[in-house]
C-alpha cells in the first residue's frame, strides 16, 4: 500500500498511540483486501454497541480509548441492548445494563452522535452521489450502495471506527470495482416483503462482492429494506445492481422453490408468542403504514415495534405513536429485534416476524424459533 | 503472495497449528490457552510464541480477544497465516502484534517448536535459527 508522508507519520506514532492504532487497522484492513491506497470518506456508521456482541473485552476497549479517541467526520451509530427511556420495565440484569451504558458514553465521549439506528440512511441527510462512506452495518451499507448512489464496503467494527478517528478507508472492493459475474433473475410472482427479504439472503449466499438482480419491479421502502437486510445476514456481498448485467454473467433463478428452500431454513414455528417489527428498524413511512393497517384493531399479543428515537418523535407528533399503542404496540427505541436481551429463551419459545435478518438472529443468537409471515398476514391473523 | 499487515520485529519459538483459529470461543481471554477440545492446540498456551496457521476464522468479534489477550499479558510475539482474514488483521493491530501472510511453501517450511526471528523491514521477513 502507498501512504503519504502524513499518513506514514501517523503509522510511527507521531499523531499519537490512538491515531497510530487507527492507522494500523486502515493498513491491515488495506492490505488484507488489495487496496493501494487510502482515500478520504466522509461519514461512518459504527456496529459494534450491543454489549451482547462486544462482551467485556469490547467496552474495556472503547472505555479505555474513549479518554484520547475523537473522530474526525460525522460518525452515527448502531442500536445497543434496550430502550434507555424504559429499560427499568424489562428486569435485565445489573451487569448489562451498567456495561451498556458504559458503552454509550464512551461512544458520546469521542464525539459519536448517539443516533442508536441501523437505518442511518432514512434519519440522516444522503450527501450527493458517489461520496465515499464506511458503514460497518450491513444492511445500512447494501442500502448505501444499492438505493442512496453512497460508496462503501461492508466494514467491520474495527475498520469503520478507524475511518471515523482518521476519516479515511482503504481503497479496494467496491469503492473501485463493482462488476458482479452473477445475475439473479427474480421469478417470484406478487412479491411482498418476506418474498424480498428472501431474495437477499439467497442473493448474499450466492454472491461475492455485488450482485445483478433482473425482473424487479416497482417497490416500496419497506421491500428495499428487507432485500438489503436479507443479503447483510447471509454473506458478504455489500451491492445490488439492478438490471441484467453483461451478457456473460452466470444465470440464477430466484422462483418459488429456492424461496421455499428459505423459508425452511428459517421459519422453525407454526405460531409466536410474540411479534416483532422492525428488523432494520421501521421508518416514518413504514410506522404511518402500520398505524394506518392497525385503525380500528388491536393485537391479540404482545407486539414490539423497533424505531429510531427520532422516528419515534416525529411519529408521536402527528399522533401515531398514540395509534399504535392504542392498537397494543410495544414502541422501543435505540434498540432492534437483533440480538436485543429483550427477548430471551426463558421467556418466550418463538417469534412472529416479517423479517429475514430479523428471523435469522433471533434463531441464532437469541436461541428462539421463528413463525415468518408477511405484515399483512400478521395483521390479518393476529390482531381483531 | 507475501504481505505484511502489521509490522514488527521479534524473534521466538513456533507453535504451529494446521486448523485455522476461532479466537472467539477457542482462545480464553484470560490465560491465552487454546479452551476448545475440538482444537488440535488444545491445552496449549499462545503466551510468548510465534503463532503459525493457516487462517482465521468465524466471528469478528474474534479481534476483540485477541486484543484482550494483548492486554492480559498472554498473547503471541507474532503471527503469521498463510490466508489473510479481517478478523485476525484487525486483532492484530487493535494489539499492535506483528502480522504477516506467507506462501504455502514458505507455510509448510515452518515446524512446530522451531526458533525463528521475524523482521518486517528485512526483505526475507523470517530467518530459522
Amino acid at each position: 500500500m502507498e501512504l503519504t508522508k502524513q499518513e506514514e507519520f501517523a503509522l510511527k506514532g507521531e499523531q499519537g498511540e490512538i491515531m497510530q492504532m487507527a492507522y494500523r487497522i486502515l493498513v491491515a484492513t488495506g492490505e488484507a483486501t488489495d487496496a493501494e491506497k487510502l482515500i478520504p470518506i466522509e461519514w461512518t456508521h459504527l456496529s459494534g454497541v450491543n454489549y451482547n456482541t462486544i462482551g467485556d473485552a469490547g467496552e474495556e476497549f472503547l472505555s479505555s480509548i474513549s479518554k484520547n479517541a475523537r473522530v474526525k467526520v460525522k460518525t452515527t451509530l448502531n442500536p445497543m441492548g434496550f430502550d434507555i427511556d424504559n429499560v427499568s420495565n424489562y428486569g435485565l440484569d445489573e451487569n448489562f445494563i451498567s456495561k451498556q451504558l458504559s458503552i454509550k458514553n464512551s461512544y458520546e465521549i469521542m464525539g459519536v452522535t448517539p443516533s442508536f439506528s441501523c437505518i442511518p440512511y432514512e434519519i440522516f441527510d444522503i450527501p450527493k452521489e458517489g461520496t465515499q462512506v464506511a458503514f460497518a452495518e450491513s444492511n445500512a451499507a447494501i442500502h448505501a450502495n444499492s438505493y442512496d448512489n453512497l460508496k462503501t464496503n461492508k466494514e467491520s467494527a474495527f475498520s469503520a471506527l478507524a475511518s471515523a478517528l482518521t476519516g479515511k478507508s482503504p481503497y479496494s472492493s467496491l469503492r473501485k470495482d463493482d462488476k458482479p459475474n452473477i445475475t439473479i433473475q427474480m421469478k417470484v410472482k406478487n412479491p411482498n416483503e418476506l418474498s424480498y427479504g428472501m431474495l437477499g439472503f439467497f442473493a448474499g449466499k450466492v454472491g461475492d462482492t455485488s450482485v445483478n438482480v433482473s425482473g424487479l419491479g416497482e417497490m416500496d421502502k419497506r421491500q428495499c429494506k428487507a432485500m438489503c437486510g436479507g443479503m447483510g445476514t447471509s454473506g458478504t456481498c455489500a451491492k445490488f445492481i439492478f438490471g441484467d448485467g453483461d451478457s456473460d454473467c452466470e444465470k440464477i433463478d430466484f422462483d418459488e422453490k429456492e424461496m421455499l428452500n428459505i423459508h425452511d431454513e428459517l421459519n422453525t414455528a407454526e405460531k409466536g408468542d410474540i411479534i416483532t417489527l422492525g428488523s432494520p428498524q421501521l421508518g416514518l413511512d413504514e410506522i404511518t403504514e402500520l398505524s394506518e393497517k392497525l385503525k380500528g384493531r388491536s393485537f391479540k399479543k404482545r407486539c414490539m415495534v423497533f424505531t429510531p428515537r427520532t422516528v419515534k418523535e416525529q411519529a408521536r407528533k402527528v399522533g401515531y405513536t398514540n395509534e399504535l399503542e392504542r392498537a397494543g404496540c410495544e414502541i422501543l427505541s435505540d434498540c432492534c429485534t437483533c440480538l436485543t436481551p429483550l427477548i430471551n429463551k426463558d421467556n418466550v419459545d418463538a417469534v412472529t416476524t416479517n423479517s429475514i435478518k430479523g428471523a435469522f438472529y433471533l434463531k441464532n443468537s437469541n436461541g428462539v424459533d421463528v413463525n415468518l409471515k408477511s405484515l399483512s398476514q400478521i395483521i390479518e391473523d393476529e390482531t381483531r | 503472495m507475501k504481505k505484511i499487515l502489521v509490522a514488527g520485529k521479534v524473534q521466538g519459538v513456533v507453535l504451529k497449528s494446521t486448523d485455522p483459529i476461532n479466537f472467539l470461543g477457542t482462545v480464553d481471554k484470560k490465560t491465552g490457552i487454546i479452551s476448545d477440545k475440538n482444537h488440535h492446540l488444545f491445552g496449549k498456551s499462545l503466551k510468548g510464541t510465534i503463532l503459525v496457521f493457516p487462517s482465521g476464522v468465524g466471528s469478528s468479534v474474534g479481534a476483540y480477544t485477541i486484543y484482550s489477550i494483548k492486554s492480559n499479558d498472554v498473547a503471541p510475539l507474532a503471527m503469521i497465516c498463510k490466508k489473510a482474514d479481517l478478523t485476525v488483521a484487525t486483532g492484530c493491530a487493535l494489539a499492535n502484534i506483528p502480522l504477516i501472510i506467507i506462501t504455502e511453501e514458505e507455510f509448510s517450511s515452518i515446524e512446530n517448536g522451531i526458533k525463528i526471528s521475524l523482521d518486517t523491514d528485512d526483505t526475507n521477513l523470517i530467518h530459522h535459527q
